[in-house]
């Protein structure tokens, strides 16, 4: 026996604990060494190199200097996120982040999606004021440069807008990916001062219910949200991954309400006026309200739910031959941390739970890994989430059963309805292509 | 026995507090109504902050056809943009358009995403009779008030949108 063919060693077996190859999660707890020589699936019977190894051109000469500020590799450019209006017509741009492209739970700056109404402003910094008024003691205006001076807390947060993963309130599968589907959420370390420590120092009148928040953008976006959140998490965020906001996040500050649809997290915030009731704007009573199959719709839905999906492999990334693959993916809930999140490689006849990357956090992207033996048959892979609050992210039957879904094949880039969350399919062929499915 | 204790540990805290709130940043700068009054656009459904002013429809026809038609159509019917007249039943499919007509809940959110939004190219331009004219001609054109009604801070309010009642709150709990 060849010493190289490792797949011989004396390493223990995986159990197989599901259907169709889903291998035990604890693989993933014994230590990289062992799991690696179980699992890896080399099979190096043959010297796999036809020549010898030698130094390549950049290993022969001194490399580039370091720029101020460090772009990634030119080989990585094709990471990158997708527009909906390029041109920059008079309507909305979305930007995608590429999930099946990043591994992990932060979101890169430049790869944080964004979703602009009316382009994105070209803020001054020294020129832009947040103002607090309405029913308070204090009406107060705070500079860039005074917030900077309170007392900050860091927290990783998703944000997710209310109409991410609408493609699949389809009625047929709509062939995409996982960005075209689920890239409007993404997940960032965020910096600011607490919204309670600003509304102590401008006191609150018994009588205040809720707040209106606006932007400095040109149509001025404004949301309500009730004066109960602003007191528990909301933050005035100034830093993103622990530099200032990217423009499209809001720069140069933000409300952040953790857990709670994208539109409401107000970006380039210049105001918050406190108030007995909920203002009802446009993007509360319209945009953001849901219809129902029963003609009726919800208002205020206001929080993203436990949902989870596959970002490795998904459609785009193809298997290059059976074999051992990690099956990842991205679970979170806007009640709070993951506590549980299962695996299916045979459409959910079977399931086994994955490894959760710690730490878990609330209201953060949280990185399942689930090993996986692909014999080169037909599968389907889904995975599926609960959070701490008891919530469990719905099939996709039950899902429509109660919201309804199209009559007629929506455009990919279309939002037919909103904060959609069952359980995501993607099946994978026997050449390895994984595509969108229902099952 | 155990009481003066407890009463002993609530003093204890209550000094120990008091100093913290007071060496707060404080560093928010005092601002007085008028000097917001520019940026103090946000009007409730009962009307609170409507701004002086009135507009009738057929006003309102005149300065649609001059800065609106051009995206939302001739007499509102829709062009590059959206119609603002019409819409289906909303039991037609969860993918609806949502109209003024078929959906909006509240008269007070047309006036004031037209304050803040609208033309597009040149937000926050119109002057408030001009806003309240444009209010009073999408209304008409949905005939959910007379063609002469005019459109003020009294009557805007009043006016009772079709869809007003047709709204669940998804999670009372959390307002």
């Amino acid at each position: 026996m060849d010493p190289r063919d490792r797949t011989t060693r004396g390493g223990e077996a995986l159990e197989v604990v599901a259907g169709n190859g889903l291998l035990d999660r604890r693989a993933f707890l014994r230590g990289g060494a062992a799991f690696a020589a179980v699992v890896s699936g080399y099979t190096l019977t043959k010297s796999a190199a036809a020549e010898p190894l030698a130094d390549d051109p950049w290993s022969r000469m001194p490399g580039a200097v370091s720029p101020p500020y460090e772009q990634r590799s030119r080989f990585e450019e094709k990471v990158a996120r997708t527009l909906s209006n390029p041109q920059g017509e008079t309507r909305t741009s979305h930007a995608r982040t590429p999930h099946h492209l990043l591994n992990g739970t932060f979101t890169p700056n430049g790869l944080h999606f964004t979703i602009v109404h009316s382009g994105t402003p070209d803020i001054d910094p020294d020129r832009h004021r947040l103002v607090i008024h309405g029913l308070v003691k204090r009406p107060l205006v705070f500079t860039l440069d005074t917030l900077a001076r309170y007392p900050m807390l860091s927290r990783m947060t998703f944000v997710e807008c209310g109409g991410n993963s609408a493609p699949m309130f389809s009625k047929e599968p709509i062939q995409a990916s996982v960005q075209a589907l689920h890239g409007l959420v993404s997940c960032a370390e965020w910096t600011g001062v607490p919204l309670s420590t600003l509304l102590e120092e401008t006191g609150v009148d018994p009588k205040a219910k809720w707040l209106i928040a606006e932007g400095a953008d040109s149509l001025a976006l404004s949301r309500s949200f009730p004066l109960s959140k602003a007191l528990d998490d909301a933050m005035i965020a100034l830093y993103q991954n622990g530099e200032r906001l990217m423009p499209g996040n809001g720069y140069p500050m933000r409300l952040l309400l953790p857990g709670w649809e994208g539109n409401m997290n107000v970006k380039f915030l210049r105001r918050l006026k406190l108030v007995e009731e909920p203002g009802m704007s446009y993007y509360e009573t319209r945009t953001y309200s849901q219809i129902l199959p029963s003609g009726k719709a919800y208002r205020f839905y206001f929080l993203q739910e436990v949902k989870s999906f596959i970002t490795h492999p998904s459609p785009g990334l193809a298997l290059k031959g059976p074999g051992y693959y990690e099956i990842s993916g991205i679970a979170y809930s806007g009640n709070g941390r993951i506590s549980k999140v299962v695996v299916s490689a045979d459409g959910g006849r079977s399931w086994a739970e994955a490894a959760l990357q710690t730490p878990v956090l609330s209201k953060a992207f949280t990185r399942f890994r689930m090993p996986w033996r692909w014999d080169g048959g037909p599968a389907v892979l889904q995975s599926r989430a609960w959070d701490e609050a008891g919530n469990v992210q719905p099939t996709r039957a039950q899902f429509v059963a109660v919201r309804g879904e199209t009559q007629k094949v929506p455009p990919v880039l279309g939002f037919p309805n909103q904060h959609y969350n069952s359980i995501t399919s993607w099946a994978v062929d026997s050449k390895g292509e994984v595509r969108h499915v229902y099952a | 026995m155990s009481t003066p204790k407890v009463q002993i540990v609530v003093v204890v805290l209550a000094l120990a507090s008091a100093p913290a709130l007071a060496e707060g940043p404080g560093l928010g700068k005092l601002i007085d109504p008028p000097e917001i009054a520019a940026w103090d656009i946000s009007i409730l459904p009962d009307g609170t902050g409507l701004p002086p002013g009135s507009g009738t429809s057929a006003q309102g026809a005149r300065i649609f056809a001059q800065k609106c038609a051009m995206c939302h159509g001739e007499n509102g019917k829709g062009g590059a943009f959206a119609a603002v007249v019409g819409g289906r039943p909303l039991t037609d499919g969860i993918d609806t358009v949502k109209t003024v007509a078929n959906f909006w809940g509240y008269s007070t959110t047309l006036f004031d995403f037209i304050r803040r939004a609208m033309p597009w190219q040149q937000p926050r331009t119109l002057a408030n009779d001009e806003v309240y004219a444009l209010t009073a001609y999408i209304l008409a054109l949905n005939k959910l008030i007379d063609e002469n009604e005019a459109m003020n801070a009294q009557t805007l309010p009043k006016v009772r949108m079709p869809n007003r009642d047709g709204f669940i709150i998804r999670f009372p709990d959390k307002l």
